[in-house]
């Protein structure tokens, strides 16, 4: 691989032993501790491209969402430049969320449906000090363009677009302001089929043409192969398996990880596959399994896996994976 | 190939508005063979729920109207049955489940007296008697402890066991037909395999046809035998599963198939992944000619003016582009 010959890139975000835990009423009505995020920690670097995945209610979106600093973290560290987010003060992450920006998944509900676009797309340069209106309509007009959307569109209400259009508003106002690192939150879940490959075509555009660094969040293993550089699989609030695209993919370690890449289905007819039978239910994160969080569901488990909780190891360079039998 | 346990004739389903009349549904035609899987397949706005929810009229009319066609169902016409006589079909003929559970249960009613009451409607079975095949169907979805299960709420389930109970609610009464509207949607890959092999399995057991409306080209792949695909309320391509996914036809198909990255194709770094240009078109403007032809890669001069019809290329393949007159 080319990659390797050049020089290491800076680290962007660096995420330390992470947690959130949330207070919630279960059923009867008593107050109850959902571990929502148990503890993880990686690195985005810059110019790269990792993907957190797993099923619903693993965490990826709460994780994104405290490394913004949109919900306040339980625990942990969270470093963006080497600079500590969490000891950050009000007015000094403001003017850090500009290098940090998100892309929801339903474009519709994250756009003020009472504004024009293009009164949308103004929010951010008044928020961040620009003054001159001049300015401020050529950054919106590039801003359209580049998302390939037409600039006599500003004054359109959200409802006038398509699913795929708003998705490009949404990416628009990411963009505005130059951000160094791009959280996005599954951005073309809620798109049809059609329309998916060209919103990954244009961020992949993006990251190429803005230099660009992504956390992207999504449930769906093929688009991430195919986008991301390296992986991270979540499951109840923690990263069992932390490794590069092509290793993941081509010799996925944890049983949790092999599980969900067996039961994609495929439209390529060569490849009907013995699929690893999981059963049972995600257990509720408010009654969370002691020892490993997996092996409630999990085919190989051995007794020890009941009692302790296995560790991120580095099984294969750059390749970690928590789990007692594949260490 | 056995008669058809479905046939729908040239089935035209509109919705009005304040002030026009949108067609949902373009005139489809299909059949739907004893013990098959049929899968419906396309984007938003194709058409494919409407034109299954005719089957059963449950279309809310109005604003629905079918304006045309036939639905035949033991020689009879679906679309010219009573009200009560069409009660009597729903659920024990013909039975139906929904991609979201919780918003297709009732809420306030434990789930064994929502499957007892379809029971006692359709069936001579007695109250008892209804309850023991409530746990034996419960059991046969694979629900743990079934006769624990009987005096929950919907709530109580997760996504998962909701779907299944919603299809031993579907199965009660042992219906020649189920229509299952995207069943897996909702649910998170690993659960959506085993509902997938649960489905599999029922059909193996017994004689249903299954039409399966889905989004998902590998659900598809995974549990159909033929499947169509719906554009802009027509069906452009239908033929055999594997025949279709191997050599698409029509430029919409293959576009689909092509734009879905997979596990098996080996991504070239920051490679482009292949996209259908444009947008899926409103009901209210749905293109002249060939409604694909603004996306067609492949698009001529007629297919701007004419429409294709769909004109078989191979037995059971069919397809409706100028590029296959």
């Amino acid at each position: 691989m080319t990659t390797q010959l050049k020089p290491t890139p800076p680290i962007l975000l660096k995420v330390k032993n992470l947690k959130k835990h949330f207070q919630a009423k279960d059923s009867s009505g008593t107050t109850q501790t959902v571990y929502a995020l148990n503890g993880i920690s990686f690195i985005l670097r810059e110019g790269e491209t990792l993907g957190l995945v797993g099923e619903s209610g693993c965490g990826k979106s709460t994780a994104a969402r405290t490394i913004l600093r949109l919900i306040e973290p339980t625990a942990g560290e969270i470093f963006y430049r080497e600079q500590n987010l969490l000891a950050l003060g009000q007015n000094k992450l403001r003017s850090l969320r500009k290098e940090m920006q998100i892309i929801f998944q339903d474009p519709l509900a994250s756009l003020n449906p009472r504004k024009q676009i293009g009164k949308i797309l103004e929010e951010p340069f008044d928020i961040h000090g620009f003054t001159d209106p001049t300015e401020i309509q050529e950054r919106i007009a590039w801003l359209l363009d580049k998302v390939g959307l037409s600039s006599d569109q500003v004054d359109k209400y959200p409802h006038e677009f398509s699913g795929g259009q708003l998705q490009r508003i949404g990416i628009a106002r990411a963009i505005a302001l130059n951000p160094s690192m791009v959280v996005a939150d599954e951005p073309v879940s809620a798109l049809d089929v059609s329309i998916r490959a060209q919103v990954i075509n244009l961020l992949l555009d993006l990251k190429e043409s803005m230099q660009i660094s992504y956390l992207f969040i999504s449930h769906d293993m093929a688009i991430v192969r195919h986008f991301c550089d390296r992986v991270a699989v979540m499951y109840l609030g923690i990263i069992v398996e932390l490794a590069d695209s092509e290793s993941l993919y081509n010799v996925p370690q944890h049983p949790y990880t092999e599980a969900l890449l067996a039961a994609i289905p495929s439209i390529d007819p060569e490849s009907k596959k013995e699929r690893v039978k999981i059963k049972g239910d995600l257990p509720n994160a408010m009654n969370m399994p002691k020892g490993c969080a997996f092996h409630t569901r999990c085919p190989i488990r051995e007794k020890r896996c009941e009692e302790s909780i296995p560790q991120l190891k580095e099984t294969r360079p750059g390749h970690h994976v928590a789990c007692f039998l594949r260490e | 190939m056995s008669a058809p346990e479905l046939w729908v004739k040239n089935l035209k389903v509109a919705f009005t508005t304040a002030d026009e009349e949108l067609v949902a549904v373009r005139g489809i035609s299909y059949q739907l063979n004893r013990g098959e899987t049929l899968a419906l397949v396309g984007e938003s706005g194709s058409g494919k729920t409407v034109s299954a929810l005719s089957v059963l009229r449950l279309i809310p009319e109005p604003p629905g109207k079918i304006l045309s066609g036939e639905i035949l169902f033991d020689d009879q016409d679906l679309l010219k049955l009573t009200a009560k006589e069409l009660r009597e079909r729903r659920g024990r003929d013909i039975a139906m489940i929904f991609q979201d559970p919780m918003t297709s249960m009732n809420p306030v009613l434990t789930i064994g007296e929502q499957i007892i009451e379809t029971l006692l409607r359709h069936t001579p079975l007695s109250r008892k008697e209804a309850q023991e095949k409530t746990i034996h169907l419960l059991k046969q979805v694979d629900i743990p402890s079934p006769e624990q299960k009987l005096d929950q709420y919907p709530h109580q389930f997760s996504g998962g066991m909701r779907q299944r109970v919603m299809i031993a609610m579907a199965l009660s009464c042992s219906p020649r037909i189920l229509i299952a509207d995207e069943p897996t949607t909702a649910l998170d890959v690993l659960i959506q395999a085993q509902i997938l092999d649960l489905l599999k399995q029922i059909k193996k057991e017994s004689q249903m046809s299954i039409l399966l409306i889905t989004h998902d080209l590998g659900v598809v792949a995974e549990i159909a035998q033929r499947v169509m695909v719906m554009y802009a309320g027509d069906i452009v391509e239908t033929g055999p599963v594997d025949e279709l996914f191997k050599s698409p036809l029509h430029p919409y198909t293959s576009g689909l198939i092509n734009s879905v990255p997979t596990l098996e194709s080996i991504p070239q770094k920051d490679s482009k992944l292949n996209e259908i240009p444009g947008t899926v078109p409103s009901l209210s403007k749905i293109p002249s000619g060939c409604p694909f032809h603004p996306r067609c890669p492949s698009v001529e001069s007629r297919c701007r003016t004419d429409k294709p019809h769909l004109k078989e290329t191979a037995p059971g393949h069919a397809v409706s582009c100028w590029l296959h007159p």
